[in-house]
Formats: structure tokens, C-alpha cells, sequence
């Protein structure tokens, strides 16, 4: 559903994404994987359309996404779930959720969503009136995905979901991604430097490298890939 | 309990307020403290104004003066020089500072914290600097004066209590609309852009569109301010409208606190009083004001209103309203 064709970003006179090719299919966990400055956020910021590359294709549901506002692009069914959380931290969680929603009109279908978040997630609706910045991190990301969710997106872009979290809670977020992935049929592209926990839920999965993608197959090729092992997964 | 009984009860401290305020001159016999009282109502229109950008869609700017002088200006020069009826120069100070904004913000917007600062900064010196030298268009430094007084559809506002009411008028319907306007959709993205620009930006909202509504408006309403100043004095030179009196706009919110509707108000009152009420001591009061306002930053950096939990609900006149802000704690962004 998603296509990335030979994608090249710059910022000014860096050349942060070197022919970047990728897809996501319908349904599916896809990880994308790398170290620090190898281009992970530069991709996901050209699909979300916050840079614009250079050259390439981006192509969502038969839709091509270069050029488009990030508006459209959350409307065309596209939305993150952003690195650290980034929740508006003197709104109240439930305004956070709210603001999930900003692009769509129909108040009583955006009621429906809250109430099904508060099953999902009950901390937004335990936490409903508290200042969102007064929540733990976990607390946070979890709010932050049903905010994504809000918006009823077709694929969900999730830039290091287990950035400062506690190994418990890291399980517990990735439980419900897999969740939301299997009973809703969302598509999720995830982003993570955290290569042994995205690879355990993903299908398929690429490497980045300096802009380029250097690795691509199924999570449970990489995860026997000695490369990988050595470079991501801290097997020796 | 009918509901509008119910919104009145709920709202009788402001309603006991607007009773005092449109009791006091009845009661206030001094023509002195009325014309200050005048004085601390325009200010709180141009810190509303302020607020809108200081304190709600958290864009600093420092040169609000600019537009205050620019609606003053306009006001006076439509009456004096071409006759024009009160109703319309009025209006028109709005819309001509509010077309000023859309010319500096436009460009601007796209600058952020210190930069923006700067560029409002030098926006408002150079109004100054073409107020006070063309002299042909604009009087230059001897100003405009016999300026009418304000005529509103056949009411001539002739005495200083008319004047009054007249400022109390408008202040009442800025501060009305302004509340209408922050908690709408509108006051929604502006307190996510504040927030967090860029999350705002991934959930769709068009965050420079934002910005420059924002400023138009802001600038709107400083025009007005000018306006009533024009009109109430009757007399306008370059001098009033100068950086310090930005400064002072800059200071009601650090005193009062930004971000809700009551601070400017608080704000305004105390500080505009302040070297009034310290006269006697003449050669010191400039140093109580100065104290006044080191001590909040001490005691209450947020200003003594600052957070939302004091926004002001209009419910009596809109029975959808949400729910006020509930938050009450202070992180900065860097904490989460």
C-alpha cells in the first residue's frame, strides 16, 4: 500500500537519503531499522511530507505523496506516531486525543473513536482531564498512539516507540501493536533503533546505512543475518 | 433551575464586577481617576491583543506599539484631515493595523523565538521613525491634535463619563470576542502550535496559516486600541507609541501572566495604576514599579494569573463551552 521507488532527499548540501526503495504491503509490520543519522527520520519525514526529496516516487494506495502538504497526507490516511512522544503537554489528554483528530468533522464518529480508546488504552480515559505532560513516559505513548489512531489512518508511522521506556512497558506497547495490526488490519511501519524487539513482531524489515538501504528480507532472515547480529542485535 | 439562572450563579463574580465597573462612575466622583480608568481599559485591549500571540499561540513579539500607533494614527487622520465619520475611521484603525500585520507576518512567520522578536522589534522602531518624520503625511513630531471626539450612531461622546463607557464598551466587547475566539477550534490549534509545533504540524495542522490569522487578528485589535486612545485624548504624537510602551504591554503579561483571559486584564490594572497611585512619592515610583514586578518574577514567575485553571468562562452566553483547561502544572518542553 505504501512504495518507496529510488527516493532522494537533501538537506541543502547533504545528501540524507541515497535511493531509498521500500514497501509496506496491506496489513503488514514492517520495521525499519539503523543506527543513529543513517536516515530513518529523514524517510519517515519525506513520507509524511515535512521534506520534500529531490527525486524519486512515493506512492500510497495508487496516490502519489511528493509534493503534498503533511495535511493531505494525514488525510489521504497516512499518521505518526512521533519520536519521544511529542504530546502538547498542557493539554489535557482527552484534548490530546482530540487533536488526533484535528482534520476530520464528524463529531459523533470522533465520540465513537475516544470511547474505543479508552478499551484500547484505559489510561486515556483513567487519565482523561490530567495535563498530558504530567503522565509517565509509557503513560505518553500510550496516548500518543491513540492520538495517531484518532485520525483513523490506513498505516500508522511509528518513529522509536521504545525510546526511554522500561522493558516491561516496551513489551507492553509492542503486545498492542500487534494487536491493533491483527484486529484492525492496520498497517504499521515501524521505526526502531531497537532491532531485536521490532523484528520479533515485524514481517519484513530493512536496514539504513548512511542513506542507503543495505539489508532487506523477512524479520526472521535478519534476525540469522551474521551481519546483523553483529552490527543490530548484539550477538557476537 | 433554568439554565441560564444556573450560568448566572455560575458566573456572578463576573457579573458582580461588570456591575462595579459600570457603577464607578457614578460613584467616583474624580475626573482623574476616571481618566485613568480609561487608560487601564485600552490597555487591556492591547494586552488581550498581546495575549493572543504571547500568550496563547506562544509567538513573541515585542513591537506590539507599532500597530497601536498605526491604528491611532489612522483613526486621527481619517477624522481630522478628511472628515471621515467616527464609525468608519474606527473600523478602519482595525483593518489597517490588522493589513500591516498580514505584511509583516507573512514574511516573519516563518522566524521563530529570538528571530521573530527581533523583526517585530524593528518593525515597531520603524513606525515610529515614519511617524515622526513625514512630517507632510503625518504631523511628524508635533503630532495630530483637536481629534473629535468618538460619535457612535448618534451618540456623542462628549463628557468624560460618556468617554468611559464608550472605553468600557469596547473593552467588554474585545474581551467577549477574544474569549469566544480562544476557546474555539481556532484557540484549540493556536494552543497546540504553542504547545508543540511540530506535533501540531504532523496531526494536520497548518501551522503558518495558524500564525499569520493569528497575528492579523492580534494586530486588529491593537489598531482598535489605538483608535480609543486617539479619540479619548484627542491629542497623538510619535512619543506614544514608542519600544518602551511595547515594553510595558510585555510587562502587564509577565505581571498579570499570559495565557488565559484574566492575567491582561489583572495585569493591565495594576501596572497602569501603579505610577498613578505612587505620585507623591514622585522621583521613586518608576523604582516601586520596577520592584513590583521584580518580586512576581521571584514569587510567581508564571505572572499572578499564569495557567489555565483561571481562564474565564463566558457560559452564560454559550452552553456548549468546554470544559476550562484543567492543568495546572508548568513543564518545559525539554522536562518531558
Amino acid at each position: 500500500m505504501l512504495e518507496l521507488n529510488d527516493v532522494n532527499t537533501w538537506y541543502g548540501s547533504v545528501h540524507a537519503l541515497r535511493g531509498v526503495s521500500l514497501s509496506v504491503g496491506e496489513g503488514e509490520i514492517v520495521a525499519l531499522l539503523g543506527g543513529n543519522a543513517c536516515g530513518k527520520s529523514t524517510t519517515m519525514k519525506s513520507i509524511l511530507g515535512w521534506v520534500k526529496p529531490r527525486s524519486g516516487d512515493i506512492v500510497f494506495r495508487g496516490e502519489r505523496l511528493i509534493g503534498k502538504r503533511p495535511s493531505q497526507i494525514v488525510d489521504a490516511g497516512i499518521a505518526p506516531v512521533l519520536e519521544r512522544r511529542r504530546m502538547f503537554p498542557q493539554l489535557t489528554v482527552r484534548e490530546n486525543l482530540m487533536m488526533g483528530a484535528w482534520r476530520r468533522r464528524d463529531s459523533k464518529g470522533i465520540a465513537e473513536d475516544i470511547a474505543k480508546m479508552a478499551e484500547i488504552f484505559p489510561v486515556t480515559a483513567s487519565r482523561a482531564g490530567q495535563a498530558a505532560g504530567t503522565l509517565s513516559g509509557g503513560e505518553q505513548q500510550m496516548v500518543a498512539m491513540a492520538r495517531a489512531l484518532m485520525a483513523r489512518p490506513k498505516l500508522l508511522i511509528m518513529d522509536e516507540p521504545s525510546m526511554g521506556l522500561s522493558p516491561k512497558y516496551v513489551r507492553t506497547i509492542f503486545d498492542l501493536i500487534v494487536n491493533l495490526n491483527q484486529s484492525e488490519g492496520l498497517s504499521i511501519l515501524l521505526v526502531e533503533q531497537n532491532a531485536n524487539v521490532a523484528l520479533s513482531i515485524a514481517s519484513r524489515g530493512y536496514v539504513l546505512q548512511t542513506g542507503v538501504v543495505v539489508i532487506a528480507d523477512r524479520a526472521a532472515a535478519l534476525l540469522e543475518n551474521p551481519l546483523m547480529q553483529k552490527a543490530y542485535l548484539g550477538i557476537a | 433551575m433554568p439554565q441560564i439562572v444556573k450560568n448566572a450563579l455560575e458566573n456572578s463574580p463576573l457579573i458582580l464586577f461588570l456591575a462595579a465597573l459600570v457603577a464607578a462612575p457614578f460613584v467616583i466622583s474624580n475626573q482623574y481617576v476616571l481618566q485613568i480608568m480609561i487608560f487601564i481599559g485600552i490597555y487591556v485591549i492591547l494586552a488581550q491583543s498581546l495575549n493572543l500571540l504571547n500568550g496563547y499561540i506562544g509567538l513573541i513579539a515585542i513591537g506590539h506599539a507599532g500597530f497601536y500607533g498605526i491604528g491611532a494614527y489612522t483613526s486621527a487622520m481619517l477624522t481630522v484631515d478628511m472628515g471621515a465619520p467616527f464609525e468608519v475611521a474606527f473600523l478602519a484603525a482595525g483593518l489597517v493595523a490588522g493589513a500591516f500585520g498580514w505584511a509583516l507576518g507573512r514574511p516573519t512567520l516563518r522566524l521563530e523565538g529570538i528571530y521573530l522578536a527581533l523583526a517585530t522589534l524593528g518593525f515597531n522602531i520603524i513606525v515610529w521613525l515614519v511617524l515622526l518624520n513625514w512630517n507632510g503625511f503625518t504631523g511628524g513630531p508635533l503630532g495630530i491634535k483637536d481629534i473629535p471626539r468618538p460619535s457612535v450612531f448618534g451618540w456623542e461622546v462628549d463628557t468624560r463619563i460618556e468617554n468611559y463607557f464608550f472605553v468600557l464598551a469596547v473593552v467588554a466587547v474585545v474581551v467577549f470576542t477574544m474569549a469566544r475566539l480562544v476557546n474555539s477550534r481556532f484557540g484549540r490549534a493556536l494552543v497546540a502550535i504553542r504547545e508543540d509545533q511540530l506535533a501540531a504540524a504532523a496531526m494536520g495542522v497548518n501551522v503558518t496559516r495558524y500564525k499569520v490569522q493569528a497575528f492579523v487578528i492580534s494586530a486588529f485589535y491593537a489598531g482598535i486600541a489605538g483608535a480609543c486612545y486617539a479619540h479619548s485624548v484627542r491629542y497623538i504624537s510619535p512619543d506614544s507609541f514608542t519600544m518602551l510602551e511595547s515594553f510595558i504591554l510585555l510587562a502587564i503579561l509577565a505581571l498579570g501572566g499570559s495565557g488565559n483571559m484574566i492575567g491582561p486584564i489583572v495585569g493591565a490594572a495594576i501596572l497602569i495604576a501603579i505610577p498613578e497611585l505612587f505620585r507623591a512619592v514622585s522621583e521613586y515610583r518608576m523604582l516601586l514599579y520596577g520592584l513590583v514586578l521584580i518580586i512576581v518574577m521571584q514569587v510567581r514567575p508564571q505572572g499572578l494569573f499564569g495557567g489555565h485553571h483561571y481562564d474565564l468562562r463566558l457560559r452564560l452566553f454559550d452552553r456548549r463551552q468546554r470544559k476550562a483547561y484543567r492543568g495546572d502544572v508548568f513543564l518545559p518542553p525539554e522536562a518531558m
